[in-house]
């Protein structure tokens, strides 16, 4: 059984480990640096970028998290967890930092505050509809050559990415994790597996 | 691909923002700098509003909305959310704020309420609400009027947790008590809880309330913030307890950093060290106004 990371300093880290827990995957909530020892992958969830990023400064993850991510640590964000994969991020504070994982621009709140959050499906490669729910959600603005877009949304104002793919680093700009639907958690965890073969 | 249907103001995207600031400390600004600090902080949110309770018990008088010049310099400080202050039952507060697209908005008992009978119908909006509740029968009601997050009401302003603790536990063990109960009790249940049946049916399912359970009222240590976690909230709004203690921004950091790691005392004690004094707070049996009183 493939043990999964969920770093659980702040967001919706309960929802990601019962998708995962569903998906068959063995959940450890990650907020030490002994808690990255053995996983086969690694969640970061939706929540509050700048928080999440200040603790895990403070709970001193910042470094050996970096470190794995850049061994090839198989990651998958969503949300606030897209914006500390992503390369770069505008609209965020002066300070904001991000690992970089993803080579992705993304916008923070790109689609508006919480009164502009929204429902709509999106359509994913080889799975169709999936439930996509954007709540102040980031909005991928570009992508490099070596990231593949997975799934893309008109908002009605032009398409932009919502789901990406490069090597095993994944992100997405909705939350799967809030619907019933636990397709992308087993598409993740079926990634982590093929890895591994 | 062509665009898709895609709507707004669904319970998903509202009680999903709520979601979103667990195991995260909101609170209390006054004034675009304040907001800074919090956010720096690591704050998950902030509410916006010109007195912080502990200002409000003390100058008395009508406590009302915020001015929107005051809540559009902290939505200008800020990336993080920010909430805001209605009166209980004030609908025309309430559509102002929204119209401001503040994040949330806490229909709250820290301001004079505006209606002894009805609050406001949360469903007719787009933005999501929180209210307080010193009980299940309370939160469900606020829950069945719309609510998308409950936050246990403490007594705001004093800097005493006490009350907060109160609430907290008798919303969890009403909790215990619908989970164990069999179907014909429910009935009676929901009778003396004056709650709606269907939400007393799902929390006797689920062992927990539809939304997210946040505590307010009292808060003002790292130590009172793992406390209230460990009861079962899970996250904090902290009132007067940053801004009126001695170093508000050592304060702050400390009480983030012990609603992450509540369960790890040693973290906690870490964080506690050195911080000054906290506010200086009230004992609740001496005050004049109970604002947990407000609301029903």
């Amino acid at each position: 059984m493939r043990r999964i990371g969920v770093l659980a300093l702040q967001g919706d880290v309960r929802e990601h480990s019962s998708m995962l827990e569903r998906v068959g995957a063995r959940v450890q909530w990650v907020r030490r640096p002994e808690h990255l020892a053995e996983l086969d992958g690694l969640v970061i969830p939706g929540g509050e970028s700048t928080t999440i990023a200040y603790l895990l400064t403070t709970s001193g993850l910042r470094d050996p998290l970096g470190v794995a991510l850049g061994e090839g640590l198989p990651v998958f964000g969503t949300c606030a967890g897209l914006i500390m994969l992503a390369c770069s991020v505008s609209d965020g504070r002066s300070d904001q930092w991000s690992y970089g994982r993803l080579d992705v621009a993304v916008r923070r709140n790109g689609y508006g505050r919480q009164v502009a959050s929204f429902e709509a499906d999106v359509e994913v490669k080889g799975l169709g509809p999936v439930p996509g729910v954007f709540i102040r959600a980031p909005r991928i603005e570009g992508v490099g050559d070596d990231v593949h877009v997975w799934a893309s949304y008109d908002h009605g104002d032009g398409e932009h990415p919502v789901l990406v793919r490069q090597g095993s680093a994944w992100g997405c700009s909705f939350h799967p994790e809030l619907t019933s639907d636990t397709r992308l958690h087993e598409l993740f965890v079926g990634a982590v597996d093929e890895a591994l073969r | 691909m062509t665009a898709m249907s895609s709507h707004t103001g669904s319970t998903l995207v509202k009680r999903g923002l709520a979601d979103m600031l667990r195991g995260g400390v909101i609170m209390d600004v006054v004034n675009p700098e304040q907001a800074r600090i919090a956010e720096d902080s690591g704050a998950v949110a902030v509410m916006a509003l010109e007195r912080v309770p502990s200002d409000i018990r003390r100058d008395g008088g009508v406590a009302r909305m915020s001015d929107p010049e005051m809540i559009q310099g902290i939505q200008a400080a800020v990336t993080i959310p920010v909430m805001a202050k209605a009166r209980i039952g004030h609908f025309a507060e309430a559509q102002i704020l929204q119209s401001l697209d503040v994040d949330y908005i806490d229909e709250s008992e820290v301001l004079t309420p505006a209606d002894e009978e009805n609050h406001i119908d949360k469903w007719a909006f787009t933005v999501p609400f929180v209210c307080g509740a010193t009980n299940l029968g309370e939160a469900l009601r606020r829950i069945g009027e719309g609510a998308c997050m409950i936050r246990s009401k403490g007594e705001a302003g004093t800097g005493n947790v006490v009350e907060a603790v109160r609430h907290l536990r008798t919303i969890m063990t009403q909790i215990r008590r619908l989970k164990s109960a069999d179907e014909a009790e429910l009935y009676a249940l929901a009778k003396d809880l004056q709650a709606p049946l269907p939400l007393v049916r799902e929390v006797a399912e689920t062992g927990e309330l539809p939304v997210p359970l946040f505590c307010a009222g009292g808060i003002s240590t790292p130590a009172d913030a793992s406390l209230v976690m460990q009861l079962g909230a899970q996250a904090v709004f902290v009132g007067s307890g940053i801004f009126k203690s001695d170093d508000p921004v050592r304060m702050a950091k400390a009480i983030v950093e012990a609603a992450t790691h509540y369960l790890d005392p040693a973290i906690v004690a870490k964080v506690s060290t050195g911080l000054g004094a906290a506010m200086k707070g009230f004992e609740t049996a001496t005050l004049e106004v109970r604002l947990a009183e407000r609301g029903w």
